[in-house]
């Protein structure tokens, strides 16, 4: 690779925001034709210093090259200009337009922005759309130039901003946190787009905290901790442990701890479930199983296979058409959610942002959600802030909530410090003899993933009962003592979780018939 | 804008009109009672058409105005006062003073939607307030200028109401040198001559800005920037688009637009301001806006109705009498006054279906 020249160059970037160090003096190079990747956790200053390159931010110090020229970058457009692309994190797609209307936005008449623009010029869909076709031909980026944005889904979506920057002549396409979104289906398809794309010349900065696929794709690789580059190697010269280290700046025990289980008596049993989703089909259809108090049963399966509606139904949030839920022998079926959480329920819901918390809501307020009505928390119905007041501040300091104070929005918190407020509420409150995980570390950087398993595994051994529902297979092989796969609805088979591999519980979420030998629990 | 909510309006307004042929048809004969009907519909159309085309434009780009009813209130008074200045103390033609007039009045409408752009996009007020704030200014200095100027001892006009220079003159006026006498002008059909030849050109611009706000909106680079803006704004910052610069534009667009709705009451409507004359037109606008999905034909459609409902209220004055008895209900002139605000309300309930705002309307844009 050293041969091939360099097309993007940043150095000694510096940015600071009110009381944060987001990068200092960064240096960062790409060549062309390779896949670098930038690794780091959350907050470590990765989007930021892409920002800076895409010209969203500018830097408070340190310079940009652009095939060996300096230049200053003060908005996107002079970005497009001297060739780079930018997907991010969040897809930049207008949901109502067309796949060609979104394509052509802001660079209506010709490929890149112009400095004059005549304001009536008339738009010409025909044409971008077959500039679109024919993008989807050379590329094998199957895009459908006139179907609505928000139709489609998430990978094809990421495909069209991948369309986007390429239509825009981008030679320097920068993909921010490209999987974190996709279904591993769709992260493949995706591996195989750069792929195409780099031997045909373009450089590509991979953005992520995940390990694996950094591995799998990268020709190079940079590591971010708190705002500085920790670390630089290639894929072959380094692995997971070392990778995690780095970019954690201590030891990361990737694979979980626990002993053996002990389980004990039934907490959590499901007889016959059925259940129907949003458009009123049935997602649930028939599921039985048992949870016991001192273990974890692992549900495995690709998402929409009905487990959002499973734990929904599980947590009093959606209504059962059949079936019933039994929680510590008490019969449960249709009862309100409160009832599900005075029984002893504790649930980490799939959506920490719409379902696990209310952002407007201050970090000591969303540490009493279940609560609030309750002693200490109310008295007579008025609402105790000393007690609001000490509750928060022992829980930020136990599950390690990295806020300035308690009174912060929730809103205004990292997706790993979000998560630990939920997780903080719902372990830590009395007498939990059940706890319902979905998806409980989604989108959560390696440090705070290491935390909250240590906490599962933790409320396990204290004899609870725990219900992990996860699309990610290495975290259900690794947490579960037991693993369910559900598809298409049903419970395939149970098994124990030592005595299966990653490739068999793969062929059974992908709908494979256990066969009769399985060891069926 | 689907079928459903186009037949819905389009069976309330022949509704409404058979109503009044029913009624009225023994004494005058249909086609004339229609010809009136369509001529008063879109002339009371036109002020809500305007205001429902300023929501438009303002809220396709994400900003909420509520403060149309305001600007409107503004402009009439001062495009009306721009009128009189011109002809009484600068001698202008009356018709000339007119036009200064208008032109006036959609500078007013633009000015007053400078400071809601100032306030909720450079200031991120609260669109709400902002609009609140126009609404309120607007009922105070027109009511204490109209007051100052031509009431009392030592106002400027010596306390009596100079004479208004007349009204716009309406289509046909225009034409008639053209066609040799102002009746059976090119021969039309007098269902044509009434609904389009006696318009007057504020309600004959209104038609035009719908069709034409409609192709700026959809098939323009400028329509194209102003929606995905009202969408999205931050996609449309990166893909280098100034997304304040185009609110700003959008809403002072939407500000003359109201501006010429307002020149509709005290120019072209009758020759006189009277205080709060707009009399709640502005929200009515922003309720047909949104009966008609935010969409210039959409809008248009839904003022149509409201002009229909109108038309209703003043020709049936004319047939009181005629009204059989189980109808006796329609002798009340309120109660079929309330007609344009209890349609409001139907519409607004959403019973043809939802409608969807643009989806970062109201929201202040932080880069």
């Amino acid at each position: 690779m050293s041969e091939k020249p360099i097309v993007l160059e940043a150095r000694g970037i510096t940015k600071r925001f009110p009381g944060v160090l987001a990068n200092d003096h960064v240096d960062f190079d790409l060549r062309q034709g390779e896949v670098h990747a930038l690794l780091g956790e959350n907050g470590a200053g990765k989007s930021t210093l892409m920002n800076i390159l895409y010209g969203l931010y500018t830097a408070d110090s340190g310079e940009i090259l652009v095939n060996g020229k300096p230049l200053t970058l003060n908005s996107p457009r002079d970005a497009i200009e001297h060739g780079i692309g930018m997907v991010h994190q969040h897809f930049m797609l207008i949901p109502v337009f067309t796949v060609t209307e979104n394509i052509m936005l802001g660079a209506e008449t010709d490929h890149r922005p112009h400095k004059s623009e005549a304001p009536l010029v008339k738009l010409d869909r025909k044409q971008v759309s077959q500039i679109v076709r024919d993008f989807s031909h050379q590329y094998g980026l199957d895009v459908d130039p006139d179907a609505i944005v928000g139709d489609l889904p998430v990978g094809v979506q990421q495909r069209v901003e991948i369309v986007k920057a390429l239509y825009r002549k981008a030679n320097i396409l920068i993909l921010d946190e490209p999987t974190a979104v996709l279904t591993p289906q769709e992260a493949e398809e995706l591996f195989r787009i750069i792929r195409e794309l780099t031997t045909r010349g373009v450089s590509v900065i991979f953005i992520s905290h995940k390990l694996k696929e950094v591995l799998s794709i990268a020709d190079r690789i940079t590591v971010m901790r708190a705002g500085r580059v920790v670390g630089a190697t290639t894929p072959a010269e380094s692995d997971e442990h070392q990778l995690a280290a780095m970019m954690v700046g201590r030891e990361v025990i990737l694979s979980v701890e626990k002993e053996p289980a002990q389980p004990k008596e039934d907490v959590l049993v499901v007889e016959n479930l059925r259940v129907r989703d949003v458009r009123d089909l049935e997602a649930v259809r028939g599921v039985s199983f048992t949870v016991r108090a001192g273990e974890i049963l692992g549900i495995a399966g690709v998402q929409g296979n009905g487990q959002t509606e499973l734990a929904e139904a599980l947590t009093g949030l959606r209504r059962i058409e059949s079936g019933s839920v039994k929680l510590a022998g008490r019969d449960l079926t249709n009862c309100p959610p409160r009832l599900f959480t005075e029984t002893g329920l504790a649930h980490i819901p799939e959506d920490r942002q719409r379902h696990g918390l209310v952002l407007g809501y201050t970090i000591a307020d969303n540490m009493v959600l279940c609560d609030y009505y309750r002693p200490p928390f109310s008295a007579r119905g008025v609402l105790q802030t000393q007690a609001l007041d000490e509750h928060a501040r022992k829980l930020i300091q136990n599950f390690d909530v990295r806020t300035p104070s308690p009174y912060v929005a929730a809103g205004k918190l990292s997706g790993g410090n979000q998560q630990k407020v939920i997780v903080a509420r719902e372990l830590s409150r009395p007498s939990v003899r059940l706890v319902i995980a979905n998806q409980p570390t989604r989108g959560l950087d390696v440090g705070s993933i290491e935390y909250i398993h240590k906490e599962i595994v933790l409320m396990r051994d204290q004899g609870v009962a725990v219900l992990l529902i996860s699309a990610e297979l290495d975290e259900i092989m690794s947490l579960s003592d037991r693993i369910a796969v559900m598809y298409h609805g049903q419970i395939v088979t149970t098994v124990e979780a030592h005595a299966v591999t990653r490739e068999q519980l793969g062929l059974w979420m992908a709908g494979a018939k256990p066969e009769q030998t399985a060891t069926s629990v | 804008m689907d079928w459903r909510r186009f037949s819905f309006i389009g069976f309330i307004i022949v509704f409404l009109f058979t109503v009044v042929v029913l009624i009225g048809g023994s004494r005058v004969s249909p086609t004339i009672i229609i010809s009136s009907m369509l001529t008063t519909t879109i002339a009371v159309a036109t002020p809500l058409t305007l205001g429902a085309l300023s929501g438009v434009f303002c809220e396709r780009a994400g900003v909420v105005n509520i403060g149309i009813e305001g600007m409107m209130l503004a402009a009439a008074f001062f495009g009306w006062l721009t009128a009189i200045y011109m002809n009484t103390v600068f001698k202008f033609d009356p018709n000339l003073s007119l036009w200064t007039g208008v032109l006036a009045a959609i500078l007013t409408g633009g000015l007053f939607a400078l400071l809601h752009a100032w306030l909720s996009i450079t200031f991120k007020v609260d669109q709400i307030i902002g609009g609140t704030v126009i609404n309120i200014l607007a009922v105070g200095i027109t009511g204490f200028l109209n007051r100052q100027m031509f009431f009392g001892e030592g106002s400027i006009f010596g306390g009596n109401v100079p004479h208004a220079p007349g009204l716009l003159p309406s289509l046909s006026k225009w034409l008639a040198p053209l066609c040799g006498g102002p009746e059976g002008c090119l021969g039309l059909p007098g269902l044509i001559q009434g609904t389009f030849l006696d318009q007057k050109p504020v309600a004959l611009a209104a038609i035009a800005l719908v069709l034409v706000s409609h192709y700026v909106l959809f098939n323009t680079r400028w329509g194209l920037r102003t929606r995905a803006v009202g969408e999205h704004p931050k996609a449309a910052d990166t893909v280098g688009i100034n997304v304040y610069r185009i609110r700003y534009v959008n809403v002072i667009i939407g500000g003359m637009l109201a501006g010429l709705g307002g020149a509709y009451f005290t120019i072209e409507s009758v020759p006189s301001f009277e205080p709060l004359m707009t009399n709640g037109r502005g929200f009515i606008s922003l309720a047909a806006m949104i009966f008609g999905n935010w969409t210039p034909f959409g809008a248009w459609a839904a003022a149509l109705v409201f002009g229909a409902s109108q038309a209703l209220q003043i020709n049936l004055q004319f047939f009181r009498d005629a009204i059989p008895p189980q109808w006796a209900f329609l002798q009340h002139a309120y109660i079929v006054g309330l007609a344009p605000y209890v349609l409001t309300m139907l519409i607004l309930t959403g019973i043809i279906g939802k409608t969807i705002p643009p989806a970062a309307d109201g929201q202040p844009y932080e880069k």
